[in-house]
């Protein structure tokens, strides 16, 4: 649906667009300035660049978030595709409705539930069988992995839904098995949906707070856990530095899944149109 | 008795033989259930299972032991197993001021966010689906970036904005429109800020992907019969986008219920939300079966909107 903006929109989206990015321009800007107190200006510098770079306890827990996102965007591309799979493509099964419900609701459930209801299964766990020993990577990696599988799937499924079963059918009538439709066809298309989804559960890692302060244990400190430990006491200068990098990481991350999604919209159309003259 | 033993052993090698080929053929006809079979296991393992968990401790009385409960079902000395169901945890929230305050402190807050999201995002959310063809992506785009950010710190820029010396207050003063500082930071209005500013996508999102599926002829139709612009949009536009705003305030009104870090970050300890409370009942008060209650609470608060949401989303997904 196109058609004119009125005035009145054009100012809506002007002042929503400045609504959202001056606090994040403010927030890269007050992390040039020499000042200790963050909104006092003192001049441009690097100053709290070269204190963030020293601070080994935020090396240790950048190392760390990155690691679990790793593992977590990993697995959770792989469960989420299957759950996207399972979804979209196989009709009914029994227990859908409990399957698609459990996919569905990690999106919403306030974080505090999910946090709250790990922790006490991991408590549990380690009385029944002894496992997890102690709770720190492996347990905040497995509670990602639950909440981010569901991003993905439904990153999964609107692919799924988007690309039709058109080519799945003309493999079928060709003779492929049902698997080999799968592998050879299926998976291959989902290519990038899967790398955006991988990024999506990445990001969704790095940045949970939440869920990782409930099922963290001594001295697992992960990036959002330090950030938020150091800002509950008020501004300062050297977080403004490591958000201005974060978010720089971060923007270069989403655009390049951007260009590829755009890309992929575009070569489908093609193909489309392709299919479309050839009919005609 | 030897034959009884050697006897299956004969039939047993070949047997053997076709029943790990008849696993694996059964796993080629059921690759299916397979693949479904993996992220259910998970999920029922790691989503549900804990859920009942916090039930079962909801119903437990605290106790001085390692966790900090008691059991629920017990072996007495004469093999009669008890099981203790205690209430106690519910009557207590339920009546008492602090918790059901804040509560309905909580509901009232994300109603309101949710509200004030609707209200800025709607048009927002239209007006990027008027933009022309090179506009489009890349307001969308600006929408998006900011859901990608991390959440943590999109909050602390507002701290930064709010603060008694912060960017605001430094710019009045200095314009001379105030002589000291306005209290902003630490206060409830400073949590509408923070759960509006970081929620928005939510709203925007949905509300865009329901707009650009609307018929635009619908619109010159109603022109064309006489109707004008501002009783085309509340008579067509509007009721087309429904199932947008539907899902765009449910996204917005569940998790912002249960906030925890904007509340603790931008409310200070002025703000009482129920998330926060839950974290600080189970952080520092180790008061667990209060804590697994006040959960259980929030989530019998949450459920009927949580199933409203699931609903709309499995039709959203059959309708494509």
């Amino acid at each position: 649906m196109h058609g004119k903006r009125s005035r009145f929109l054009t100012i809506m989206l002007v002042l929503g667009m400045a609504f959202f990015y001056v606090p994040m321009v403010l927030l890269v800007v007050y992390s040039f300035n020499y000042s200790k107190i963050v909104p006092v200006w003192g001049g441009w510098s690097l100053r709290w660049y070269e204190v963030l770079f020293q601070s080994e306890e935020v090396w240790m827990a950048v190392s760390l978030s990155l690691k679990i996102a790793f593992v977590n965007a990993t697995f959770a591309t792989m469960l989420g595709t299957l759950a996207g799979l399972a979804m979209v493509r196989f009709g009914r099964f029994r227990g859908r409705t409990l399957f698609g419900g459990m996919l569905v609701a990690p999106l919403v459930m306030p974080e505090v539930i999910t946090g709250l209801s790990l922790l006490v299964f991991f408590i549990s766990m380690k009385q029944l069988v002894g496992w997890p020993e102690q709770r720190g990577f492996a347990t905040i990696t497995i509670a990602h992995i639950t909440f981010s599988l569901a991003y993905v799937a439904v990153t999964i499924q609107a692919r799924l839904t988007g690309m039709g079963e058109d080519l799945e059918e003309a493999a079928a009538d060709l003779g492929a098995k049902p698997f080999k439709v799968l592998t050879a066809i299926t998976i291959p298309r989902l290519t990038p949906a899967l790398i955006s989804g991988w990024l999506l559960a990445f990001t969704l890692s790095l940045d949970d707070l939440v869920i990782a302060s409930f099922v963290t244990g001594p001295g697992a400190n992960t990036l959002p856990i330090l950030i938020f430990s150091r800002i509950r006491l008020g501004l300062r200068p050297d977080i403004n530095a490591l958000a201005t990098i974060m978010i720089l990481v971060i923007a270069t991350c989403v655009a390049i899944a951007a260009i590829l999604m755009f890309r992929q919209q575009r070569a489908d159309l093609k193909d489309q149109q392709l299919a479309e003259r050839g009919e005609s | 008795m030897t034959d009884f033993s050697t006897h299956p052993s004969i039939p047993s090698q070949p047997e053997k033989k076709s029943l790990l080929r008849r696993i694996r053929r059964k796993l080629q006809d059921n690759w299916r259930l397979v693949i479904i079979a993996i992220p259910f296991a998970w999920l029922l393992l790691f989503f549900l299972t804990p859920f009942f968990i916090v039930a079962k401790i909801s119903l437990a009385e605290l106790a001085i032991a390692s966790p900090p409960f008691t059991k629920m079902i017990e072996w007495a000395d004469s093999g009669i197993v008890t099981i203790r169901l205690v209430f106690d945890n519910f009557t207590y929230i339920l009546e008492d001021d602090l918790y059901r305050n804040t509560y309905m402190n909580s509901l009232k807050i994300s109603v309101t966010s949710t509200f004030f999201c609707l209200l800025f995002g709607y048009p927002i959310a239209y007006a990027i689906v008027r933009s022309g063809p090179v506009a489009k992506p890349l307001l969308l785009f600006a929408i998006i970036l900011p859901f990608w950010t991390s959440f943590l710190l999109r909050v602390y820029a507002w701290m930064g904005l709010l603060a008694d010396q912060g960017t605001i207050n430094n710019l009045l003063m200095s314009l001379g429109l105030i002589d000291e500082p306005i209290r902003m930071l630490y206060t409830e209005f400073a949590v509408y800020i923070g759960i509006v500013y970081t929620y928005m996508p939510f709203m925007i999102l949905p509300l865009y992907a329901n707009m650009e599926k609307l018929d635009g002829r619908l619109n010159e139709a109603a022109a064309d019969l006489g109707s004008r612009p501002m009783n085309t949009f509340f008579r067509v536009t509007l009721p087309l986008t429904t199932p947008g705003v539907v899902a765009g305030c449910l996204l917005v009104f569940i998790p912002a219920t249960g906030e925890y870090v904007i509340p603790d970050l931008l409310g200070g300890g002025n703000v009482q939300m129920i998330g926060r409370v839950l974290y600080n009942e189970f952080s520092r008060n180790s008061d667990w079966p209060v804590a697994a209650a006040v959960a259980i609470v929030l989530l019998f608060l949450l459920v009927l909107p949580i199933m409203v949401f699931q609903y709309f989303q499995g039709k959203a997904s059959e309708g494509q």
